[in-house]
């Protein structure tokens, strides 16, 4: 590492330290409105602690892990110094500011409108004041990422850019250019609310623009998980990574579909014609596209570190894998939940079939699979395979860190499958209070029950996490060797300017944001009487 | 080596390939979304495929003609209402409405307060005063005792008139300060769709329009909500307090203003 260990580690610090308090509120707000707690009676606590769990875990805790790993990526991919460290430190304290800002208002319970804003509910402008910095602290980042990769490429002519650093700010990108439909509605809509200047706001085109942002941002924090397939995974296990340019093409279709397909989370919003709606799960079904590219790579990289460990014939090389190496079953937990997370996803971007789970607790179950699980474990397996690179300190406790990733892959399925069935059972999500001893739900008790047991031991996981960062920190210290990425079958040494660059592939994407945008919002803006009054959160008149 | 190649070049196959690809899957996808999808619609009267088209973006659309347009069979609120209304009275209004109050008080009380039976107005929200008195002067809510009192009184007499009694003290009612509110109040009933009374009237939340029940007479209570059941009372517009109350239980509706007469 040249100049950016402090910066890497002070992120990764920071967005597991919010990880680590915003974990233990998921798990209160299972319990309490599971059938083991009485009613609290006042479900503001239940909405407070809801917003300050997203807000952390959706904004602040996955934007840091792709900033620091981002930077880190940077360092070691283009094996160079990073500019704009001052500007980086900038950016980290953006966002540290921001978090504070956003998360005070809503521990004073001025802002429990949870993380998806809900207008016309109208918090504390603090807490939308608050997001703002966090994401502007982010596009710093965007923005040196870009700087470097394009210094290096100038420095480097017709030199193809690293494949780490390529997909890094291809996310990076994907993250800039999402997170422009938040900051519209926060901008233009609801802030100005919130300080009392306009009593009125359009609630329809707010979650138009909130959609612009609400489901590329799932992209955006599957980027590291994706990145780390890519370029740990292989090397880590002893192998090689199948296809540079198949993962260079995978990352650039993300850029692409991931972004224009938000719609299919307002399937039921009146406001949004049904055409569009079908525009947008045309291109939803598309994204399958670069995640089966994905698993047919990372699955033939690893089929090619079991072959080189020996393994033979047609299942063979599967045994021969290293399965005790903590990235080996991280990767492989992570592809499991991802295929049962993938495979409900599916569901939800289907018109017809989303009608049966819209607003049920089949979501909230679906998106803590996806996030909590496929790509949270891969942020805790980033963190074991960088940290001795960050601190010069060995991570020894392997017996631990395997305990950890198994009892996350164990309690997210004991809290997510039971979560998923409940939601099939007609159990609607966002509701603070269910009375279980109605006999038309009492059936769901147990399953309830169930899903508090798989977050308490994810509780349990956390710690387990936090005790081998600590005794990572306090292990005397090493020299540890040279950091490296994976390396492909047939290292790329010169490829189309197209693969090596973003100007065509950005052009594409802002093109089919505005197709698939551009008219809703237009119409929105300009049909008449679609205000409706603000309510205001955490105020008594 | 890579040659200084022209991205948006059509020699490029990378640019003609994904480019092509993209805009043809949007024309696909947007002739079957935007034509053929709409056009399948038996329930659909378009008039031609522009028609459809205009609908599937998302355009207002008048209703089919012939079509009928159901209005209620009674006269509904004129009162629009938003968090900021008659928010901060001056002292001159306050005291417009003070002495315009002198005709309420052989039921409301001197200040705001009485033993009848009747509402107490004291410290009840401006808006809820407001909308009430609108609604009796234009027969959405009926009453004949109010009807007549109200009838003379001219907009911003009854704005006077809120500020006035919005600006009285509450008072502590007689009755013994009730313990933990009753599941009604606090948590409604869920499975009949029926959200807590302190969501909207207080104790957890406040909401535009909703009254100060703390303090009012339960009988009051009862017969309006009795009222809002059998939809003699109709002046919530969108059927909130109706769709409530009648799936209340008597015995809910008991307990709820008993609870609320003996707050706080």
């Amino acid at each position: 590492m040249w100049n950016s260990r402090r910066l890497v580690l002070a992120h990764l610090w920071f967005a597991f330290a919010c990880f680590g308090a915003a974990l233990p509120l998921g798990e209160w707000q299972m319990f309490i409105r599971s059938p083991l707690h009485a009613w609290i009676s006042n479900p503001e606590w239940y909405y407070r602690s809801v917003t300050a769990h997203g807000t952390t875990m959706a904004y602040v805790f996955p934007t840091l892990v792709a900033m620091g790993f981002g930077y880190f990526v940077t360092e070691e991919a283009l094996k160079r110094p990073m500019v704009g460290l001052r500007w980086a430190w900038l950016g980290f304290a953006l966002v540290v500011i921001g978090t504070i800002a956003a998360i005070v208002p809503v521990a004073l319970g001025l802002a429990s409108v949870l993380y998806t804003f809900y207008p016309p509910l109208i918090g504390n402008p603090f807490y939308y004041i608050g997001v703002v910095l966090v994401v502007v602290g982010s596009w710093v980042w965007v923005a040196l990422m870009s700087v470097n990769m394009y210094r290096w490429k100038r420095d480097n002519p017709g030199a193809p850019v690293p494949f780490p650093m390529f997909a890094t700010v291809a996310g990076s990108y994907l993250w800039g250019w999402t997170a422009v439909g938040a900051a519209l509605e926060l901008l233009f809509q609801i802030i100005p609310v919130a300080l009392g200047w306009r009593s009125t706001i359009d609630a329809g085109l707010a979650r138009v623009f909130f959609s612009w942002t609400l489901h590329a941002i799932v992209y955006f924090w599957l980027m590291p998980t994706y990145i780390a397939y890519y370029t740990i995974v292989p090397r880590a296990i002893g192998g090689r990574l199948f296809s540079d340019t198949m993962g260079r093409i995978s990352f650039i279709l993300f850029l692409i579909v991931a972004m224009p397909i938000g719609i299919h989370h307002a399937f039921e919003d009146p406001q949004v014609g049904a055409g569009f709606k079908y525009l947008h799960s045309v291109f939803t079904a598309i994204v399958a596209l670069p995640t089966l590219l994905t698993v047919f790579t990372i699955c033939a990289s690893v089929e090619i570190a079991g072959r080189l460990r020996g393994g033979k014939g047609v299942l063979g090389w599967l045994t021969a894998l290293p399965w005790r190496n903590p990235v080996m079953l991280g990767a492989a937990l992570s592809f499991v939940m991802l295929g049962f997370g993938g495979a409900g996803g599916l569901i939800n971007m289907s018109y017809q079939l989303n009608a049966t789970v819209h607003n049920t607790q089949w979501i909230t179950g679906h998106f803590h699979l996806i996030f909590g699980g496929a790509i949270v474990i891969m942020y805790f397996v980033i963190a074991y395979d960088i940290w001795p690179h960050l601190t010069g300190r060995a991570l020894e406790s392997f017996g631990l860190i395997r305990a950890q990733l198994w009892t996350w892959f164990v309690g997210m399925i004991v809290l997510t499958f039971p979560w998923h069935w409940v939601g099939i059972l007609g159990m609607p999500r966002r509701m603070a209070f269910y009375d279980y001893t109605d006999p038309a739900i009492a059936t769901q008790a147990a399953w309830v029950t169930m899903s508090v047991v798989g977050g308490a031991i994810l509780v349990l996981s956390g710690v387990l996490f936090f005790i081998v960062l600590v005794r990572g920190q306090t292990a005397p210290r090493t020299e540890p060797a040279t950091y490296r990425f994976s390396v492909a079958v047939r290292p790329p040494r010169a490829l189309p300017a197209a693969l090596n660059g973003f100007g065509l592939w950005l052009g594409l994407m802002v093109a089919l944001t505005i197709v698939n945008y551009g008219f809703p919002i237009a119409h929105s803006l300009a049909t008449p009487g679609t205000a409706v009054p603000a309510i205001k959160v955490g105020e008594r008149w | 080596m890579v040659t200084r190649e022209r991205i948006a070049s059509l020699r490029n196959p990378w640019f003609t390939a994904s480019v092509g690809i993209t805009v043809a899957i949007a024309l696909v996808a947007a002739v079957v979304g935007f034509i053929w999808l709409p056009l399948q619609h038996p329930g659909e009267r378009f008039t031609d495929v522009w028609d459809a088209i205009c609908s599937a973006a998302g355009l207002v659309r008048n209703a089919p003609s012939g079509a009928q347009i159901v209005r209620a069979d009674y006269l509904t609120t004129s009162v629009e209402i938003d968090p900021q209304m008659l928010q901060g009275a001056s002292a001159e209004s306050i005291g417009r409405g003070a002495t315009l109050a002198l005709r309420c008080t052989m039921c409301h009380g001197a200040r705001g307060l009485s033993q009848a039976d009747t509402p107490n107005l004291a410290g009840q929200y401006p808006v809820t005063i407001y909308k009430e008195l609108v609604d009796f002067k234009t027969g959405a809510r009926a009453s004949a005792v109010m009807a007549p009192l109200v009838a003379d009184l001219s907009d911003a007499d009854m704005r006077d008139l809120a500020a006035y009694y919005a600006y009285l003290p509450r008072v502590a009612s007689s009755g013994s300060a009730a313990g933990e509110p009753p599941l009604i109040v606090a948590s409604g009933a869920p499975l009949r769709g029926i959200a807590p009374c302190g969501a909207c009237h207080g104790e957890v939340e406040s909401k535009a329009s909703a009254a100060w029940l703390e303090g009012q007479p339960a009988i009051y209570l009862r017969t309006q909500l009795g009222a809002f059941a059998t939809g003699a009372r109709h002046n919530d517009i969108g059927e909130q307090m109706r769709n409530v109350a009648r799936r209340m239980t008597a015995a809910e509706i008991a307990v709820a203003s008993e609870y609320y007469t003996s707050r706080p």
